[in-house]
């Protein structure tokens, strides 16, 4: 293998963020909730905090790298040709000057 | 586009956020902790005053005290000190504290000791000949998260001897 795929080559789609985030949130809570309660009835604090941070760790693994899951309705980008039938708007003269307009 | 970056800062903030509320929930569940600690301070020997300008007090004290019910799944260290009260004709209220401790473990919290004071007694004057003088043992219940509590039970009627030795 000549070149290594990176997280920058995959994408997430609209769907597949929405749904990292509403994951992201659910998972946190859920983790946070289960640490408290354990840490609570087992009365170590310590439990507590690394229940939770075994948490975030795993929602981090889970929720923000880029995968493939997220992405199950890819974006279809416009061909190359459709972009010469809209060419862009080109910027009016009088934005590139720098001198005052004269007053007539 | 909801990239990379932007998702890592949103979960580091929402977890350290949910991490606060936790604390805060931490804190407030000592509230349903009710305290009922008792303290006697058995017998306190004098030992000698010594007239240097102002009266100092040399004295052996017998400390039992049973402060288990101060600890909570929420408490780092409990820091205990006993003072000495009195009143001056110059001063309404004279506070020295004589000994301390911190304990850091809930079996420690129960304890019985005997030991001469840690800090000197020494008064700003000399006032403290047949003085009237309470006893008072402090404790603050330092926690892991959130508020301090403090609290104190005073022990009447102790008086020092009317002459030097």
């Amino acid at each position: 293998m000549t070149s290594i795929c990176s997280f920058e080559d995959f994408y997430m789609d609209w769907q597949g963020q929405s749904l990292a985030e509403k994951l992201m949130q659910i998972m946190l809570l859920g983790f946070a909730v289960i640490a408290f309660g354990t840490g609570y009835l087992t009365a170590s604090f310590q439990t507590m905090i690394l229940i939770y941070a075994v948490g975030v760790v795993l929602t981090t693994l889970v929720t923000v790298p880029n995968w493939p899951v997220f992405n199950r309705h890819p974006l279809k980008w416009l061909d190359p040709s459709e972009v010469e039938k809209h060419p862009k708007p080109q910027p009016s003269s009088n934005v590139n000057s720098k001198k005052k307009p004269i007053k007539k | 586009m909801h990239s990379f970056g932007y998702r890592a800062n949103a979960l580091f903030t929402f977890a350290v956020t949910i991490l606060g509320f936790m604390c805060a929930l931490a804190s407030f569940t000592d509230s349903f902790n009710s305290p009922s600690p008792s303290v006697q301070v058995l017998k306190v020997n004098w030992f000698q005053k010594q007239p240097n300008g102002n009266d100092e007090v040399s004295m052996t004290l017998n400390i039992s005290a049973d402060l288990q019910s101060l600890f909570t799944w929420n408490t780092k260290q409990v820091f205990v000190f006993l003072a000495a009260e009195y009143v001056t004709p110059k001063h309404v209220l004279n506070q020295i504290s004589l000994w301390d401790a911190i304990i850091q473990e809930k079996e420690n919290a129960k304890f019985t000791i005997t030991t001469s004071n840690k800090y000197r007694f020494i008064d700003q004057g000399s006032n403290l000949r047949g003085k009237e003088f309470n006893l008072t043992l402090h404790w603050h219940v330092m926690p892991k998260t959130g508020k301090m509590l403090a609290d104190k039970v005073v022990l009447p009627g102790y008086r020092l001897p009317a002459e030097y030795r």
